[in-house]
C-alpha cells in the first residue's frame, strides 16, 4: 500500500498540532507497512534543512527498532512546495505571515518539476489563491508520480483542493482527514463561508472522511451534510517515545493549576478564570497559570484584574519547546475547558507528565480518556470543585496520575494507523 | 511688589524592572533591569543633568542671588546617581551650597502612597527628608507630591508632617474662574500654602518649545517674559521635569540657550524676580481656600489620577501592593522595605495605562513595554515573588 499525502508542516518546524499528528501518522503507517509520499508547502525558508533533519531522522530509528533508518526513508519521501501558506491558520496569523514575507525580498523557488513560481509581495496576499495554487501543484505531483500510489490522503481544508485535483488527475481514491472544522475556529454565526465551502467540497469529493473524534464526526455529518456511512472516526494518538519527563525545581510552594493553549474563544479561557476565582475563595494555597497567547489574552488579563486575583493568576505568554515541558513539570493540575475541541492533544501530554487533567466534555479527547476528570465547559462550579478536589485530596490526584499515565501511554499511533490502513483498503478495493 | 517667578524642576528616574517570568517566581528575587537603568541614567546625565547643572550654577553665580530655583529629586533617582553617576550629585550639591536653590521633599520612591496608606506615606516622606539632609545638608521645608498629586486630605497629611508650603497643579477643573497665579491655602489646614503650576506657561517650555508646528515657534526669552508679565496674578509657577532640558527637548532646539538667557533677563527686569517656593509662601498672602475633594495631578488632559489608576489592571496591582503595608511595618526589614519602595514607583502603574488615544504620545515615550498588558503581567510576576518573601518572613517571625 502506498499513499500520496498532502500536509502542511512537519516537525521540527511546526506551528500547530497538525505537523505533530502528521509525523505520528506517517511513522505509524510505515510501521503498518504503508509507504507515504508526503507533500508539504512551507513558508519558513529553510525547508530543505528541515527536511534534511527529518530525513536524517536519527530520532526515528529509536522508535522503530525493528526497522533500519534506510527502510524508513524509503517509505517516506518528501516533496516540498514552497508557499506562503502557514500551517494552522487563523486568518490573522496568516496575514501577519504575509506581511512578514513582503518585507523580505522576492524569492524564486523551484517547484520540483521545472515549473517556476515567482513570489512577489503582492502574490499570494490571498489565502484562497494560495490554496488553489497548492491544488495545481498537487495535481502536477499526482501526474508526475502516477503509479506510485494507491490512495490520496489530504489533511485539513487547505489541502483538500490539492487532494481533489490529485484524485481527478490520477483517478485514485481520496481520503480527507478532518483535524478541525470551521465550527471549531469560529462561532456558528461567524463561520468563514469560503473556508466552509472548500471543506464541504473536499468532504463530498472524498471517498472516505476521517475525523479525529466522534464530536467532529457529528459536526461533519450534521453541519456539512455528509453521508454518515463514509465518515469514520480515527482518534488521535500521541508519540512519547524518546521523551523524558523533566524534573524542575519549583520556585513556588503553592499548587499550580495550568491552562496551556491558544487564548481564544474556542479554548474557553474565561471559564477557567471564573473557576479560578471560585477556588481562590476557598483556598489561598494555589496559583493559576494561563500559558499561551491569542486574541482573547487582553480580555483575559482584564478579567483577572477585575476579579482581583492577579497576584495568584499568572500569564506566561507563548511558550516554546522546552518551556512547555517545564510548565507541565511545574503543574499540579492541567485544565482544558474548551468550548469546542476536535481532539485536544495537550491533556495527553499533561497526563504523560504526571499531571492529572480536567477536560471539557466538548473535546474529542474526552472520548478516549477515562482517567481525566470531565466537566461541561460552562459549568464553572463543577470545574472549581474538580480543581479543589485534585488539589486537596491526594488519593484522587495520585489515582488520576497513575492511571492517566498508563492510559495515555497506550494511545499509540501504530494502533490508530492500523485503523487508517483499513480505511485505505476499503476505498482501494472498492 | 515685583511679580514672582517660581521655577521648580522635578528629577526622577524609575527603577525599571527586568523581564520577570512566571518561572522566576520564588527563585530569583532580583527584580531590576540594571543594564537599562544604568544605560538610560548615563545617557540622560550626559544630555541633561550634567550640562544643566553646570549651566544653572553659572547662572546662579553670575546673577549674585537674583536667580533662584528649586529641585525635587526622588530617592529612586538619588540611588541611581549614587550608583551610576555620582558627579550629578556633586553638581546638585554645588547648587545647594549657593543658598539660592531650594530642595523640596517628596515621597522617597515617587510613589502614590498618599492615596493608599497614611503610614506608608509618612514613612516615604520621612525617608526622603532624611535623604535630602544627608546628600545636600539642607532640611526641606516645602513639599511636592508625586506627579503633583493633591487633594484636601493629602494637603492635611502634609501639613501634619510639618510642611507649610505645597506645590500642585493649577488644574482647570479645580480652579474654575480662579487664576493659578496667586497663592492659595488648603481647605482643611489654612496654614498650608499652595503654589499652583501655571500649566500653559510651563508647557510652553516643557512641551511646545521645539514644536515647529506651534504658532509661537520659535520661542525666545523676550516673548516668554512678555507672556509672564501679561498674566494677571502675583506669581507664575513654572513647574516641569528637569529632563525637559536636553532630553525631552533636544539641545539642538536651543533650549539651553533659552535657559541661559532667562535668568539674566529676569535679573535685569524691574517688574520680575525669581523666588523659591519657600520664599514665595513668605512673600505672598493666600487669596483664599482652595477646595480639592478629589485628587488632582499634573498628568494628561484630565489632570487627575487616571494615568495610574484608570483601569482595572492598575487598580488590582495597586490594591495588591498596598495590601502589604501592614506586614511591611511589622517586619521592618531593610531589604523588604527597599524592594517595597521600588515597587511603589508610580511609573510601574503608568506603564499599564490604557488611555492610548488622547495622551498616548506622552505615555509611549516613557514606556519600556509594548503593551499595558505586558507591563501588568511582568509587574504582577515580580509582585508575586515579593509577596512570597513577605509571607515567608511573617511565617518565620511567628
Amino acid at each position: 500500500m502506498k499513499v500520496l499525502m498532502f500536509g502542511w508542516e512537519f516537525p521540527p518546524h511546526i506551528a500547530g498540532g497538525l505537523g505533530t499528528a502528521c509525523e505520528g501518522i506517517v511513522k505509524g503507517l510505515a510501521h503498518n507497512g504503508v509507504e507515504t509520499l508526503f507533500v508539504m508547502p512551507s513558508a519558513s525558508g529553510d525547508e530543505d534543512q528541515s527536511c534534511a533533519t527529518i530525513l536524517n531522522a536519527s530520532d526515528v530509528a529509536v522508535q522503530h527498532v525493528s526497522e533500519t533508518v534506510e527502510e524508513f526513508l524509503d517509505k517516506v519521501k518528501f516533496i516540498n512546495v514552497d508557499s506562503n501558506i502557514v500551517p494552522y491558520v487563523d486568518p490573522e496569523e496568516y496575514f501577519e505571515a504575509i506581511e512578514k514575507m513582503k518585507r523580505e525580498q522576492v524569492r524564486e523557488t523551484m517547484v520540483g518539476f521545472g515549473q517556476k513560481f515567482k513570489f512577489s509581495g503582492k502574490y499570494g496576499a490571498n489565502l484562497l489563491e494560495e490554496v488553489s495554487r497548492y491544488a495545481q501543484v498537487g495535481g502536477t505531483i499526482a501526474l508526475q508520480h502516477a503509479g506510485e500510489f494507491d490512495v490520496i490522503h489530504a489533511h485539513d481544508w487547505l489541502t483538500y483542493l490539492a487532494g481533489i485535483a490529485a484524485k481527478e488527475l490520477s483517478g485514485k481514491p481520496l481520503v480527507v482527514h478532518v483535524h478541525a472544522t470551521s465550527f471549531d475556529r469560529g462561532t456558528d454565526d461567524m463561520v468563514d463561508s469560503r473556508v466552509y465551502s472548500i471543506e464541504k467540497r473536499g468532504m463530498e469529493a472524498a471517498d472516505r472522511v476521517v475525523t479525529v473524534s466522534d464530536l467532529t464526526r457529528n459536526i461533519v455529518i450534521n453541519k456539512y451534510g455528509i453521508d454518515p456511512a463514509k465518515v469514520v472516526t480515527v482518534h488521535n494518538a500521541v508519540d512519547f517515545s524518546g521523551r523524558e519527563n523533566l524534573s524542575v525545581e519549583r520556585g513556588v510552594k503553592d499548587k499550580v493549576v495550568t491552562f496551556l493553549g491558544r487564548i481564544t474563544f474556542q479554548k474557553g479561557p474565561e471559564y477557567f478564570i471564573e473557576a479560578a476565582a471560585k477556588v481562590l475563595k476557598r483556598t489561598k494555597h494555589v496559583r493559576f497559570v494561563m500559558a499561551g497567547s491569542g486574541d482573547m489574552m487582553q480580555r483575559a488579563i482584564r478579567q483577572v484584574a477585575r476579579l482581583g486575583i492577579s497576584d495568584r493568576f499568572h500569564f506566561t505568554g507563548f511558550l516554546r519547546g522546552q518551556e512547555v515541558q517545564k510548565m507541565f513539570a511545574l503543574s499540579d493540575v492541567y485544565i482544558m475547558p474548551s468550548v469546542s475541541e476536535p481532539f485536544g492533544i495537550s491533556p495527553l501530554e499533561a497526563m504523560r507528565s504526571n499531571v492529572p487533567s480536567i477536560i471539557s466534555h466538548q473535546s474529542g479527547a474526552a472520548e478516549v480518556l477515562k482517567y481525566a476528570l470531565k466537566v461541561n465547559f460552562w459549568d464553572v462550579d463543577a470545574m472549581a470543585d474538580d480543581i479543589y478536589a485534585l488539589l486537596q485530596y491526594p488519593a484522587l490526584s495520585n489515582f488520576a496520575n497513575r492511571e492517566g499515565f498508563e492510559e495515555v501511554n497506550a494511545l499509540k499511533w501504530n494502533n490508530a494507523t492500523a485503523k487508517l490502513k483499513k480505511v485505505y483498503e476499503s476505498v482501494v478495493n472498492q | 511688589m515685583k511679580k514672582s517667578i517660581c521655577l521648580y524642576f522635578q528629577v526622577h528616574q524609575p527603577t525599571r524592572l527586568r523581564l520577570y517570568r512566571f518561572f522566576d517566581i520564588g527563585k530569583d528575587s532580583h527584580y531590576y533591569d540594571d543594564f537599562a537603568n544604568r544605560t538610560i541614567l548615563k545617557r540622560v546625565a550626559q544630555k541633561c543633568y550634567l550640562p544643566m547643572n553646570e549651566l544653572l550654577l553659572d547662572a546662579v553665580k553670575k546673577n549674585k542671588g537674583k536667580f533662584k530655583l528649586a529641585f525635587s529629586i526622588s530617592g529612586s533617582a538619588l540611588e541611581q546617581f549614587d550608583r551610576y553617576a555620582p558627579e550629578v550629585i556633586e553638581g546638585f550639591r554645588k547648587l545647594a551650597e549657593t543658598g539660592c536653590v531650594e530642595f523640596l521633599c517628596e515621597t522617597y520612591n515617587h510613589s502614590l502612597s498618599s492615596l493608599a496608606s497614611k503610614p506608608e506615606f509618612e514613612h516615604q516622606v520621612l525617608k526622603h527628608k532624611a535623604a535630602v539632609e544627608q546628600y545636600f545638608g539642607v532640611t526641606p521645608k516645602t513639599f511636592r507630591n508625586t506627579e503633583l498629586v493633591y487633594s484636601d486630605a493629602i494637603g492635611a497629611m502634609v501639613y501634619d508632617l510639618g510642611f507649610k508650603t505645597m506645590l500642585t497643579e493649577g488644574a482647570r477643573h479645580i480652579m474654575g474662574w480662579k487664576s493659578p497665579d496667586y497663592v492659595y491655602n488648603n481647605d482643611l489646614k489654612p496654614d498650608l500654602k499652595l503654589l499652583l503650576r501655571n500649566y500653559a506657561l510651563s508647557d510652553d517650555i516643557a512641551f511646545r518649545f521645539s514644536d515647529r508646528g506651534w504658532a509661537e515657534w520659535p520661542l525666545n526669552v523676550e516673548k516668554f517674559l512678555g507672556w509672564v508679565k501679561s498674566s494677571e496674578g502675583e506669581i507664575v509657577n513654572l513647574f516641569m521635569d528637569y529632563e525637559t532640558f536636553g532630553e525631552h527637548q533636544g539641545a539642538e532646539c536651543g533650549i539651553f540657550e533659552f535657559m541661559r538667557a532667562l535668568p539674566d533677563a529676569v535679573a535685569k527686569d524691574k517688574e520680575l524676580e525669581f523666588v523659591t517656593p519657600e520664599r514665595a509662601a513668605a512673600k505672598h498672602k493666600s487669596v483664599g481656600d482652595l477646595s480639592v475633594p478629589q485628587p488632582i495631578s499634573w498628568a494628561d488632559e484630565e489632570r487627575d489620577i487616571s494615568a495610574w489608576l484608570g483601569n482595572e489592571l492598575q487598580q488590582d496591582a495597586y490594591n495588591k501592593l498596598y495590601g502589604l503595608q501592614e506586614k511591611l511595618s511589622i517586619l521592618n526589614d531593610a531589604a523588604l522595605w527597599n524592594d517595597y519602595g521600588h515597587l511603589q514607583e508610580s511609573d510601574h502603574l503608568y506603564y499599564m495605562c490604557t488611555k492610548f488615544f488622547s495622551d498616548g504620545e506622552i505615555h509611549k515615550r516613557f514606556n519600556p513595554y509594548d503593551t499595558p498588558f505586558e507591563a501588568f503581567i511582568n509587574y504582577m510576576n515580580v509582585l508575586s515573588d515579593f509577596i512570597i518573601r513577605v509571607n515567608n518572613a511573617m511565617a518565620e517571625r511567628q
